[in-house]
């Protein structure tokens, strides 16, 4: 290498250098292209925004929709669609925030993106009275029925204590990227849902995981087959009288919202925005006994954001 | 010749009516809304005139509209809007079908036989019993049909294209899971469509002049049309195509007369007469039947003799329909009294005002309604229950009202609904998983809408469902949801009588927000 070499590649240097560090004040502008995997968080924590745009800083925080999903894959994504319920009184995941997922995993590349649950209430009034059927179509999703038995398939869950084969429903078996979605809410039976309980939709007979220590089932069913990715929201947050909720009197607006692809690290920050001590919710307990997640937060890399 | 043309319109409005009344049976996605129901069984003659005399409104008055249309031309309801009466015209033809050279023929009055039928049905009426128009009622009979045979066959056809389009990722046909099966009701409806596909496939109408009910009403009303066919002597050449054709077989072509009382206006006999000896008539309202006296007298000591025994009958059937209560007994689960259906207002105006034509049960989103066995007790046999075991009460859903075409189930809004209780919960701790396993359940709680049903500390920090049935509205969704098996924890007992339930108070739940606040981890 001559002088002049030497000179030309510094000045290179210099220039991919200070692009490089001018680029990163406006990282945001470029935010697909600038996050690394260098900052490689757990967990991010997010609040003060609508859940649309805390979802959009938070997915872009863990390197975008596309860390998650790769193109021509296929989607599944399942909200809390339990009940007949409107999108205020907090009884089902927000539909504001489940059509800005299904829109970021098409503009990841994704093929198809399905969204079901296999509900409480009727399912057809369920879909619609959330909000979600509406959303899921107008970003150009597909929601599927979760109310028939031939959807469901046996499986055998492997690590289960209690829970040693069930019937899950075709999509989550077939999917190639398996997208939870829960609401964080109050719960009579498991004081609260979150990631973990929001799985009960995912199978046929639940009246088995009822008469079977429900809180081991849970944490037997989170077992079988990790989500790749957990979105809490927790914009309007059901503080009593849930799962279903009698009036908008139960809600509180938390304007919050909390991911990670650890399920129980989900959970267990969920339960502390909640007002909950995770080690008191039995499930996120035995499923960290389990060794499924993270319980202990302080061990996790947390990005915390408040707008 | 003007008459052929009332064929035309008769085919068309049979159709019509068929067609309307066989979709909103066969709807099983729910995509019709409810509330056109009203509007398109308008002339349905006993479930209207069960309604009128139930709830007095425009709607309910297609009965009379009827009534002056066979007081003007004679059966039409039977040819043109009895979707019985179409149905069996169908079969009919398919009989044609086969065999090209199977003609209708006069066929024998059967007078005591279809008299009687009436007389009974009447009488039984009196005596608040809807079981023989439950059993008999021409419309609720098709609707039986309907619901629970083609609706029934409909569903695998559903499913197979579901499961067919599923192949190529597609998922708007979805498959629909049978919840429950009435094997009365299934066997009931079909003997039924056997029983008439035999009797039209031979005789025509013969069902409608034998056995309908409605048929011998409108029959004897048509005995004094004013408008009534005729064969007109003068041109009639005594071909006898008439005769053949008549599928209510009441033309006499030997002697040249039409039994008016049996012919349903299906005005097949003006196309095919070659002479115009057939006419629409007006009629002069003489009934110059020469009646042999002695005959007079015994039919009329038959008649009061009927009468008498029936009215005992009655009272004996009125004794029945009474609630009398099961004895007490907590596990296994016995329900006394099964809640009628939202809107029923009491089980004494249910029974008394349902036909058992089971759009309810087509209707209901979850398919909780279902046809009863003996629930409802033996005399009020096929009339809709709410099945728990099978689904639940939507709580803000109000469509099985929207849809009784007899107003056995009045209107009600939904506001209405959510504190309508149509029974009560009771809880058996000895079946709770919380007892007997003690591990948390809670999965009546759960699905309470009303919160009637909640969770309170119990041993070893798990919780115990606890019933507040002030607020209860007995929709059977904690029934439904608990696992416990063979015998339910909790279960909804029925109210006799609809009460009005507390309204769950709003109390806000008191919490600041700072957004900026650090986060608890």
């Amino acid at each position: 290498m001559d002088r002049r070499d030497f000179i030309k590649k510094s000045i290179q240097a210099g220039i991919i250098a200070g692009t490089a560090s001018s680029l990163g004040k406006y990282s945001n502008l470029f935010a697909s292209h600038a996050s690394l995997p260098s900052n490689n968080y757990d967990l991010v924590a997010i609040k003060g925004g609508e859940p649309d745009a805390m979802f959009d800083k938070a997915i872009e925080s863990l390197g975008g929709m596309k860390s998650f999903v790769k193109k021509g894959q296929k989607v599944v994504v399942k909200p809390n669609i339990g009940w007949d319920v409107t999108p205020e009184r907090a009884g089902n995941t927000n539909p504001v925030l489940v059509k800005r997922i299904v829109q970021h995993c098409y503009e990841a590349g994704a093929k198809e993106v399905y969204v079901f649950d296999n509900t409480c209430d009727d399912w057809k009034r369920c879909y619609s009275n959330s909000g979600i059927e509406r959303a899921v179509k107008d970003a150009g999703g597909k929601m599927v029925s979760g109310d028939s038995e031939r959807y469901y398939q046996q499986v055998e869950v492997k690590q289960g204590k209690k829970l040693n084969n069930t019937k899950v429903h075709e999509l989550i078996l077939d999917s190639d990227v398996f997208i939870n979605v829960p609401v964080l809410k109050h719960h009579s039976s498991t004081d609260l849902t979150i990631s973990m309980k929001n799985l009960m939709g995912n199978v046929w007979d639940r009246g088995y995981w009822h008469r079977n220590n429900l809180h081991q089932c849970i944490a037997d069913f989170t077992s079988f087959k990790k989500p790749d990715l957990n979105i809490v929201d927790a914009y309007y947050v059901m503080k009593k009288n849930g799962p279903r909720g009698v009036s908008k009197g139960d809600v509180v607006l938390m304007k919050s919202q909390i991911i990670s692809t650890d399920i129980v690290a989900a959970d267990a920050a969920a339960a502390k925005l909640f007002g909950t001590e995770p080690e008191d919710i039995s499930y996120i307990k035995l499923a960290a006994e389990m060794k499924l997640g993270q319980m202990d937060l302080s061990k996790l890399n947390i990005n915390r954001i408040i707008l | 010749m003007i008459f052929a043309k009332l064929k035309k319109i008769r085919v068309y409005l049979s159709l019509f009516f068929f067609t309307v009344t066989l979709i909103l049976f066969l709807d099983i996605i729910h995509i019709l809304p409810a509330n056109i129901t009203p509007y398109l069984l308008y002339f349905q003659f006993v479930p209207s005139s069960i309604k009128f005399f139930n709830q007095f409104s425009l709607l309910a008055t297609g009965f009379i509209v009827v009534l002056i249309l066979t007081f003007l031309f004679g059966r039409v309801y039977c040819s043109s809007i009895c979707p019985l009466g179409t149905l069996q015209d169908i079969i009919s033809r398919l009989a044609l079908f086969f065999n090209k050279q199977k003609y209708f023929s006069l066929l024998n009055d059967f007078k005591i036989i279809k008299y009687s039928i009436l007389i009974i049905t009447i009488i039984s009426l009196f005596s608040g019993s809807l079981i023989l128009l439950n059993l008999l009622d021409p419309f609720s009979l098709s609707g039986k049909i309907f619901s629970n045979i083609f609706r029934l066959l409909l569903i695998p056809v559903n499913n197979l294209a579901a499961i067919t389009l599923e192949q190529f990722n597609i998922y708007s046909v979805y498959p629909i899971d049978v919840k429950a099966l009435s094997w009365l009701a299934i066997v009931f409806s079909g003997s039924v469509l056997v029983i008439i596909s035999i009797m039209s496939f031979t005789k025509g109408r013969l069902f409608c002049n034998t056995i309908c009910p409605v048929g011998t009403l409108l029959g004897l009303t048509s005995r004094l049309s004013f408008y009534k066919i005729k064969i007109e002597e003068t041109d009639c050449s005594g071909c006898g195509v008439c005769e053949t054709v008549c599928k209510a077989g009441c033309i006499d072509n030997d002697n040249k007369k039409i039994d008016f009382e049996r012919c349903v206006s299906c005005f097949n006999c003006f196309t095919v007469c070659p002479s115009n000896g057939i006419v629409y008539k007006r009629s002069s309202l003489s009934f110059s039947n020469k009646v042999n006296k002695q005959i007079d007298i015994d039919k009329r000591k038959f008649f009061t003799r009927l009468f008498f025994g029936i009215v005992g009958l009655s009272e004996f059937l009125r004794a029945q329909v009474k609630v009398i209560p099961k004895k007490e007994s907590t596990i296994p689960v016995i329900k006394k009294v099964y809640p009628s259906p939202p809107g029923s207002v009491n089980v004494d105006h249910f029974y008394s005002s349902c036909t058992a034509c089971h759009l309810c049960v087509a209707a209901c989103p979850t398919h909780v309604l279902q046809p009863s066995f003996l629930e409802h007790g033996v005399f009020n046999i096929l009339q809709p229950y709410l099945d728990n075991s099978a689904a639940y009460c939507t709580f803000e859903c109000i469509r099985c009202t929207e849809v009784c075409p007899t107003g056995a189930l009045l209107p009600v809004t939904i506001h209405k609904k959510k504190t309508l209780q149509i029974g009560k919960t009771i809880f058996v701790k000895e079946n709770c998983v919380v007892e007997t396993e003690g591990t948390e359940c809670g999965a009546c709680s759960e699905h309470c809408p009303t919160k009637a049903v909640i969770m309170i500390p119990y041993k070893n920090n798990i919780k115990l469902p606890e019933v507040r049935n002030e607020y209860c509205v007995g929709c059977g969704a904690c029934e439904y949801a608990c696992p416990t098996k063979p015998y339910k924890a909790i279960y909804v007992e029925g109210n006799p009588v609809h009460l009005v339930a507390k309204e769950a108070p709003e109390e806000r739940f008191e919490q600041e927000v700072d957004y900026k606040e650090e986060f608890p981890f």
